[in-house]
């Protein structure tokens, strides 16, 4: 959890804003600190979260979490966290050493063209399972022990790298983001990583990746824009943030844009407005 | 997973084995814990491209390259990834298409070494197979190169990346030194096509073998802890071409358009878990469609 990003987005551990779909997004940069930031912001913020780990192994986000002072083995044993982890599991899935019928959550592995419905239904179970929690409640109440649902995805282009279409992961992050964030009342965070310069002119033929930004962009109410520096590489300064505030708030009915810079160190990011790092000062 | 990554200082990119290196002090003779991370590395054999991409290339993850029109620059990276290997006493893995592993391995450049264990009549710098070495001397200096670790351990750990002379051919002493895996793709049966796989069958059995490699040679953390540890360098030259059956860089709309990626992924998940290191140069230039691997 970085500071300056909760100053940044008004929200705490305590304080935050429910329903919502956040976007993070990068373009030639890499926006997975920021995965890292709202994995240890909800798990702090005592939710129950759902993770789906696709491009990294666990032990990879649980190292990371370690030094933003959450530690995600006991939060998978005390059930808080509920973790996928698609990129150990996918090997025996593609070399169809096991054949195992009860996964179909990996159902796209074996099959792209099938979709992405298991992974869906596999979604659905977790997150409405937290009332199985708490085992004073009758059983049948959605509040268990931990506060309302979280889904984070990192990240859907390598679902596309895969082979799923772009209609099949826009339709199961529409789905995920009725079930989460309309009926639970939850929040969902996806990661979208996109190669190449904006405005290029494709043929009408437009990469995938594109196209998976500009509809979830649409849905989304937050988005994170991560990009380098339009100067090049600089040591201090890591690149620029995009932060953009989507749907009409009742104080602010404009949709809000800032940018700033930030710097990726040892135990945490720090952000600062365009111009005043700590190098150039 | 792009072409190489300039490091950001950011320590976000742990591999599985980063606490292993801080807990046991596993010292495997060519690697280094990384000064930025803490991050177990090795050398890719150019030291400036080490340079760039932040001290050198982390145990557990793959650099691709984009070959260049006449792949002559791509395969002498790879060329000297695998000489390194040699040197740093790693096991190797090459597996191919085109050329047999064994010729790509008799191509490998000649390293240049000022030999701290040779003996002292030969002062200053040695050329290994220059013209004023005496037949004498040479043989006495690949003795103490194939003598088990005990000096060849401290010159190679004590550096860290070493440089060659592409000009000459390495020597098949110090070559058969080391322990080469090879996968030729025209010697391997493939297997009748498993029903509707995202793979193709080459790509099937390559990740196969290398999986079945790793775990024999202990790389996975699975041996015994008497053993010591080693790393598997990978090296896989024109990965992609139309030679492993991938029609991705001979059409327009390729049927397998996401066999590839689909096996870089499978790679990925094999590495996470083990302590390889993998170099893989892909034809882009001949990718078509609007795929961006």
């Amino acid at each position: 959890m970085f500071p300056e990003l909760n100053a940044i987005l008004n929200t705490s551990p305590d304080n935050f804003k429910q329903g919502e779909l956040i976007l993070v997004s990068d373009r030639r940069a890499d926006a997975s600190f920021l995965v890292h930031h709202f994995l240890s912001f909800y798990l702090k913020a005592g939710c129950k979260v759902c993770f789906l780990g696709l491009a990294q192994s666990f032990s990879h986000y649980s190292a990371v979490s370690q030094r933003l002072g959450v530690s995600l083995t006991q939060a998978k044993e005390k059930g808080q966290l509920l973790f996928l982890e698609v990129l150990n599991e996918s090997l025996d899935v593609l070399l169809q050493k096991t054949s195992n019928t009860e996964s179909q959550a990996l159902d796209f592995l074996r099959d792209p063209a099938v979709g992405l419905r298991g992974l869906y239904d596999f979604v659905r179970a977790s997150v409405s399972d937290s009332g199985v929690g708490g085992e004073d409640d009758g059983g049948g109440g959605t509040v268990g022990r931990w506060g309302p649902p979280v889904l984070l995805v990192d990240d859907l282009t390598v679902l596309l790298s895969l082979g799923v279409s772009v209609g099949s992961v826009l339709d199961f992050s529409h789905y995920c983001f009725v079930t989460v964030c309309s009926q639970l009342k939850g929040n969902m965070v996806t990661l979208v990583r996109c190669e190449g310069e904006e405005d290029e002119d494709e043929d009408g033929d437009e990469e995938g990746s594109e196209r998976l930004l500009k509809g979830l962009t649409h849905q989304c109410c937050l988005t994170l824009h991560v990009q380098g520096l339009p100067t090049g590489f600089c040591r201090d300064i890591h690149g620029q943030v995009e932060v953009c505030w989507r749907k009409t708030q009742k104080d602010k009915p404009s949709n809000q844009r800032k940018l700033f810079q930030y710097k990726v160190h040892d135990k945490g990011a720090s952000f600062f407005a365009r111009g005043t790092s700590s190098a150039v000062l | 997973m792009a072409a190489p990554m300039k490091s950001m200082g950011s320590s976000f990119n742990a591999t599985s084995f980063q606490k292993k290196t801080r807990s046991k002090l596993i010292s495997i003779p060519g690697t280094r814990p990384s000064v930025q991370n803490g991050q177990l590395i090795v050398s890719t054999g150019v030291t400036s491209l080490d340079y760039l991409i932040g001290g050198g290339l982390a145990v557990g993850t793959v650099l691709l390259i984009e070959e260049d029109r006449y792949n002559s620059y791509s395969q002498m990276v790879l060329k000297y990834f695998m000489a390194e290997g040699v040197l740093c006493g790693h096991e190797l893995f090459l597996a191919s298409a085109q050329d047999h592993p064994d010729d790509i391995l008799t191509e490998l450049p000649a390293p240049i070494l000022d030999d701290i264990a040779s003996h002292s009549p030969m002062e200053g710098r040695m050329q290994l197979g220059g013209p004023h070495a005496s037949q004498d001397a040479m043989k006495i200096a690949w003795r103490y190169q194939n003598l088990p670790k005990v000096q060849t351990a401290l010159a190679s750990s004590s550096r860290f990346g070493h440089y060659y002379d592409v000009s000459k051919k390495m020597e098949p002493e110090i070559r058969q030194a080391a322990n080469c895996h090879a996968f030729y793709l025209p010697e391997h049966s493939t297997e009748s096509s498993a029903p509707r796989s995202p793979l193709l069958e080459s790509y099937s059995a390559l990740l196969r073998s290398i999986q079945e490699v790793i775990r024999k040679g202990g790389f996975d953390g699975a041996a015994p802890p008497a053993k010591s540890r080693n790393v598997l360098r990978i090296g896989l030259p024109s990965l992609g071409s139309p030679l492993w059956g991938d029609d991705l860089c001979c059409r327009d709309n390729p049927a397998h358009g996401h066999a590839l990626t689909t096996f870089l992924y499978g790679l990925r998940a094999v590495l996470r878990s083990s302590l390889s290191v993998a170099v893989l140069t892909i034809p882009s230039h001949l990718i078509q469609s609007g795929l961006s691997v």
